[in-house]
């Protein structure tokens, strides 16, 4: 079931260890498997009580008004709390590493923007009063349009998702409502391949499922303290979000976690433990709040949704000339963490492969559905989905083994990433060579004998001359006349862009066939996706009096740059093969070369 | 109705470690007068064996027996700062701030064993057994709870140690995007058998072959277990779970187990695990976090294993029976590719 592949980099390890490599009992687990490891909720307490919230149960709505009178005289109640208890009502998780604005209230604050958005908080001595309670308070709600698709949502007309950021998309480097990465010239690469490869890729939420759902018990302390018990996975940083929000001293709060009945991401948002400390410093009594099952799937935040457009310019001996991506994190109704998650995927891109030309437009978007959050490969696991459905994709436009073509454009140590630092410890090839050896697929030998540990560096580690340009500052996307989401520009020549992007994407058929006879493609691009859900033909801005060509590149500085050197392969390289040859070496600038 | 056999590939890396830096963790060891050592930590042993593997590492860098090592931790007035159990950064974070804070605290216990030996303690050696002797003469000797006994009653030592681990945060161009995201990479890559029926558009998972390269296996039976767990959940995510069944409409969204789909037991399928081991220079003994990666080859060489089991691209995760069906039929039946790789 499981083999060490001790013989491979066995001369960059030390295996005479004592402790480490061993495979000794965990410290913990007699506990765990007698039933008897402590969880949060097996803390009792004299006088405990439960808190539960009443919830939005429109996707967006202004809150006319509150009524908690009959709540409060129900029987057990002890306080019902709305968001003129809390302190400082508005918060972000990343605030503690002063990343993002605060734009998130503990409890609804005049508005609600998802289904399951909390508006009251009940405290009642059973969990069956406080919801009795919660079902007696009336909400007053004036229903407002919403919006659920992140590429609609950046369109000008869009409802405001999130008054702090009113673009629907969170503000990067005070500058451009996306990240963007750019690494040399992918517009002059498409020009020069033999191919393109576009497609469109989606990943629905994904709830993190844990046995042990979210859930804390807060309780006084002597001296004036509070302590949590909590299934946090972020002892201090729940610790420091709870000060902040509730505008306490941190050396008021004692915080205790430790064992987690599962977490895979979704227990570092913070939600549960501010309103159970604070019903406690009103109450003077224990207050547990644990989500039901029902909040964990819906309520709690997911794995966020993404969408991928990824085009790709292929030679015919499979070398990947340019990568260019447009992405979308539907980050729900709040940041949390999702803005974090667009910086990683940046950072990630083009994936593990070396090509000489990548660009990136990624966003962070808001929607009125529940706010999305970490989880297990968090702004990694979308784009590897879509980024390795590609490579086959590439691999059968060009009529290569999709082993082999990856192990072509893997990289290699020395090698220069798109975020422009250097490679090193790769073992991607390593880990292909193995696994296709050992269910028998077949590979060439010349990609037997490659190695992480060399052909890299060198030519592939020169930063090319890259083309930047200014476009999708903060608010342009949903300027007047603005109709490719998320572009900041209009396009070129898509006239009919403007009625697919509101309309498309939900009415488009939930699986993409591909014929499977499809004849080789050429130079039209490789794409199963309706037109409308293409990537734009041109990014070309729009300017009076200017004639935009389709297919033109944008590049808003170009008139003070010098042109840009050829970024692939020569033309006059014969693409004849299929597959590259023994000694052939990839170079990243100037195509293979013979050795 | 027939089954069609598909096969699908997927490579990936990871990075390891809070995307940026910024995120310290730290580490306190200290050593009762026995000889016993406690790592004092506030990070969250999530069920992926965090109190283990800093124990081991623990008793690695002490150089004496794990059984004298105990890992305290997640209490907020005990334990020094963490930022939290995510981003695989636990091994490689606070695995780092153990190894600091154990190497402060062996210096300790070397001194007074040096003492007490009257020899200087840059000649002394662990055995790993709880000895702590002169190099090349390991009859003169003294055991490591000798030693801090020693040090508390004789010398007035506190044999302990402090230990963090920060990598400065690192800036983003907004025009190019340089930044400096992480300081090492995990990979994989894996291959899974499948069959689909192309009248239900059900897929039956077989097999998995996997190879993943984790840095070094700090303990070969945790790895095991986050491997094949994660492949699991890899395998789930592919197939059949989401919140919202509907994206982006909101409608049917499942609110227990009986509606969010999984896998069961009897749908673990064999899988057939290679562990490479290329250590990462700044990580402890080279380990890197296997937790998070093990899960994403599995969605898209599922996805492409479809594709050439029955000639359909599903690009929408999950890859549902329906999708699977509509695309069988607009492409007027299932269209298998054939067996992969048989050049």
């Amino acid at each position: 079931m499981i083999e060490f592949r001790k013989d491979l980099f066995a001369d960059e390890r030390d295996d005479n260890l004592n402790e480490v490599g061993q495979p000794t009992r965990r410290q913990d687990i007699l506990g765990h498997v007698t039933g008897r490891s402590p969880f949060f909720d097996d803390h009792q307490f004299d006088g405990l009580t439960h808190l539960k919230c009443v919830r939005s149960p429109h996707h967006r709505a202004r809150i006319r008004h509150v009524d908690t009178s009959a709540a409060e005289r129900m029987p057990g109640v002890h306080r019902v709390l709305t968001e003129r208890d809390i302190p400082v009502n508005r918060n972000t998780l990343l605030a503690l590493i002063n990343f993002g604005k605060d734009d998130e209230p503990v409890l609804a604050s005049g508005q609600v923007n998802y289904v399951g958005d909390p508006v009251v908080a009940v405290i009642a001595d059973t969990e069956r009063q406080a919801r009795d309670a919660c079902a007696a308070v009336r909400v007053d709600y004036e229903v407002l349009p919403h919006v659920l698709d992140p590429e609609e949502a950046l369109l000008p007309d869009a409802p405001v998702v999130n008054e702090t950021y009113p673009n629907n998309s969170f503000d990067y480097h005070e500058k451009y409502d996306h990240q963007k990465l750019r690494f040399g010239d992918v517009q002059s690469a498409f020009a020069t391949a033999d191919k393109i490869v576009e497609a469109r890729y989606q990943m629905s939420p994904i709830e993190h499922a844990p046995t042990e759902t979210n859930g804390c018990i807060a309780v006084a302390e002597t001296n004036d303290r509070i302590a949590c018990y909590t299934s946090t996975q972020a002892l201090f940083f729940s610790l420091g979000t709870v000060a902040k929000v509730l505008d306490i001293s941190t050396a008021r709060l004692h915080f205790v976690g430790g064992t987690v009945g599962g977490g895979f991401g979704g227990k570092v948002d913070t939600v549960v433990e501010p309103l159970a400390i604070l019903g406690c410093l009103l109450t003077g009594r224990p207050v547990r709040f644990v989500y039901d099952r029902q909040e964990e799937m819906q309520v709690s935040s997911p794995r966020g949704a993404e969408r991928w457009y990824i085009k790709d310019g292929v030679m015919n001996d499979g070398r990947i000339v340019a990568r260019e991506f447009r992405g979308y994190f539907d980050g729900g109704a709040y940041t949390r963490l999702s803005s974090y998650a667009v910086i990683k995927g940046t950072a990630h891109l083009p994936g593990p492969y070396t090509i000489p030309n990548v660009s990136s437009n990624v966003y962070g978007v808001y929607t009125n559905r529940t706010p999305a959050s970490a989880m297990r490969g968090f702004g990694i696991t979308g784009v590897d989905f879509a980024i390795e459905c590609q490579m086959d994709r590439v691999a059968e436009a060009v009529g290569m083994d999709p082993v082999e073509l990856r192990l072509l454009n893997a990289y290699r140590d020395g090698d220069m990433k798109a975020h422009r630092r250097e490679a090193k410890n790769c073992a991607l090839i390593e880990c292909m060579q193995v696994a296709a050896e050992k269910s028998g697929w077949a590979i060439s030998d010349e990609f037997k004998k490659l190695s992480s540990l060399s052909g890299g560096g060198g030519e592939r580690a020169i930063i090319p001359h890259t083309v930047t340009d200014e476009h999708g500052k903060i608010g342009s996307s949903r300027a007047p006349g603005n109709t490719i989401p998320g572009s900041g520009y209009q396009p070129a020549a898509a006239p009919s862009l403007a009625a697919a992007a509101s309309t498309t994407y939900t009415a488009a058929p939930a699986a993409s066939p591909m014929p499977a006879s499809a004849p080789a493609p050429t130079h039209a691009p490789v794409s199963s996706q309706p037109p409308a859900t293409q990537a734009p033909p041109s990014r070309t801005p729009v300017r009076p009096g200017a004639s935009s060509a389709p297919g033109g590149t944008v590049n808003a500085d170009s008139a003070t740059r010098p042109a840009t050197p050829p970024p692939s392969a020569p033309a006059s390289r014969p693409a004849t093969s299929a597959r590259p040859r023994n000694n052939n070496r990839f170079s990243s600038l100037f195509g293979t070369r013979r050795r | 109705m027939t089954m069609h056999s598909g096969r699908g590939f997927a490579a990936i890396n990871y990075p390891i470690g809070m995307n940026l830096g910024g995120d310290p963790s730290q580490a306190l060891v200290h050593s009762n007068p026995d000889g016993k050592f406690m790592v004092t930590l506030s990070s969250i042993d999530l069920g992926q064996g965090m109190k283990s593997v800093t124990r081991q590492i623990a008793a690695e860098a002490l150089g004496i027996p794990v059984e004298d090592v105990y890992v305290d931790t997640a209490d907020s007035d005990t334990g020094p700062h963490c930022m939290g159990s995510f981003a695989s950064r636990g091994t490689h974070r606070v695995g780092n701030a153990v190894i600091a804070a154990a190497t402060e605290a062996r210096g300790v216990m070397l001194d007074a064993a040096a003492e007490e030996l009257e020899v200087n303690p840059e000649d002394l050696e662990t055995d790993g057994r709880g000895n702590i002797h002169v190099k090349g003469a390991p009859s003169r000797s003294i055991t490591s709870a000798e030693a801090c006994g020693a040090a508390q009653f004789k010398q007035g030592k506190t044999v302990s140690g402090r230990g963090i681990f920060l990598i400065p945060t690192s800036d983003v161009n907004p025009e190019t995007g340089e930044m400096t995201p992480v300081s090492c990479f995990a990979h994989a890559a894996l291959v899974v058998d499948i069959e689909v029926d192309d009248e239900t558009g059900e897929v039956l998972v077989k097999d998995m072959q996997s190879a993943y390269e984790v840095g070094r296996a700090l303990n070969p039976k945790l790895v095991e277990q986050q491997l094949i767990g994660g492949a699991w959940m890899g395998m789930s995510h592919a197939l059949y779970e989401t919140t919202e069944p509907h994206y982006p409409e909101r409608d049917n969204g499942p609110v227990d187990f009986n509606e969010y789909l999984m896998p069961g037991p009897g749908n673990v399928v064999p899988h057939h695990i290679s562990v490479l081991e290329r250590p990462a220079p700044d990580a402890p003994f080279g380990g890197k976090g296997p937790g998070e990666m093990c899960a994403n080859p599995v969605l898209p060489a599922m996805a492409n294993a479809v594709y050439n089991a029955v000639g359909v691209r599903v690009d929408e995760l999950p890859i549902t029976p329906e999708k699977i069906l509509r695309g069988i039929k607009a492409n007027g039946g299932a269209r298998p590719q054939g067996r992969p790789g048989q050049h």
